[in-house]
């Protein structure tokens, strides 16, 4: 067991530049979130008992597709930040929490990725 | 000399206390609701990019994917979600009451936990009741 303080095997490699970011984008995403999620209360109101037709209608509408593209953002930022944080309490292997932190981003990427298609294919004309 | 005993030692001695020696207290209980929510809501985004894929594809799929939602264990999903969602989103609003430093003190922390999970019902409940005013289906 080495006597040095983890900080001596850090100093000197210069700063992750990162500080406080994690904790102020989960606010940030957050207080978006608030907002959208009566978005999205909104739309899954409207889209009750609605046909194909209607919800494409409805899905179409661009103020529609760009509360849902800002919805779909913020919400996998949010998620990936908060999973993180879980991760990194309960998993101790130091590869198995980088594999699981690996499939933590590539989780919310494929979400992302996934939706954002899905939305701009119904946008411009599916 | 000194043999390795990390073992022996380690079973006499005592354990720091944990979770389970406390009771429950209600901010404690809406904390670890708040991780669980979040959670559910993470592998919950799947429905919604399943149903927005879905409504891409064309409308035989859109209805397909449409009935399982429908179905009851689809309603009763869809109704866990609408409860995950709004409490987790009430307790991120309770941790902005924290993060500006206020609220600390013991009489608050438990109005706004108690806020959180009767607010998540009410709001829960209003949502499910304007639904089944619009379609007449009950969950």
């Amino acid at each position: 067991m080495s006597m040095r303080t983890p900080l001596k095997s850090v100093r000197h490699l210069g700063s992750a530049r990162e500080g406080a970011g994690h904790f102020v984008l989960q606010r940030m995403t957050g207080v978006a979130n608030a907002v959208l999620a009566v978005f999205l209360v909104w739309l899954v109101a409207k889209l009750a008992g609605a046909d194909y037709a209607a919800a494409r209608a409805l899905l179409r509408n661009p103020f529609v597709s760009l509360g849902l593209l800002l919805l779909i953002l913020s919400g996998v930022m949010h998620m990936r930040l908060g999973m993180q944080v879980i991760i990194e309490d309960y998993i101790h292997g130091e590869g198995a929490k980088l594999a699981v932190l690996a499939l933590n981003t590539f989780f919310a990427i494929l979400i992302g990725v996934a939706s954002v298609f899905a939305i701009l294919k119904l946008s411009f004309g599916a | 000399m000194a043999e390795p005993k990390a073992d022996r030692s380690r079973a006499e001695r005592p354990l720091s206390p944990h979770l389970q020696v406390y009771r429950p207290l209600i901010n404690m209980v809406m904390s670890i609701i708040h991780r669980i929510t979040g959670v559910a809501l993470y592998f919950g985004t799947i429905l919604l990019t399943w149903w927005l894929t879905s409504a891409a594809v064309g409308p035989d799929y859109f209805n397909y994917v449409s009935s399982i939602f429908g179905s009851l264990p689809g309603r009763i999903v869809l109704f866990g979600y609408t409860w995950a969602l709004m409490h987790h989103m009430l307790g991120g609003l309770r941790h902005f009451v924290w993060d500006t430093g206020r609220g600390f003190d013991l009489v608050t922390i438990d109005r706004l936990s108690w806020g959180t999970l009767i607010g998540s019902a009410l709001l829960t409940a209003a949502i499910w009741y304007s639904r089944l005013t619009t379609t007449g289906v009950a969950l």
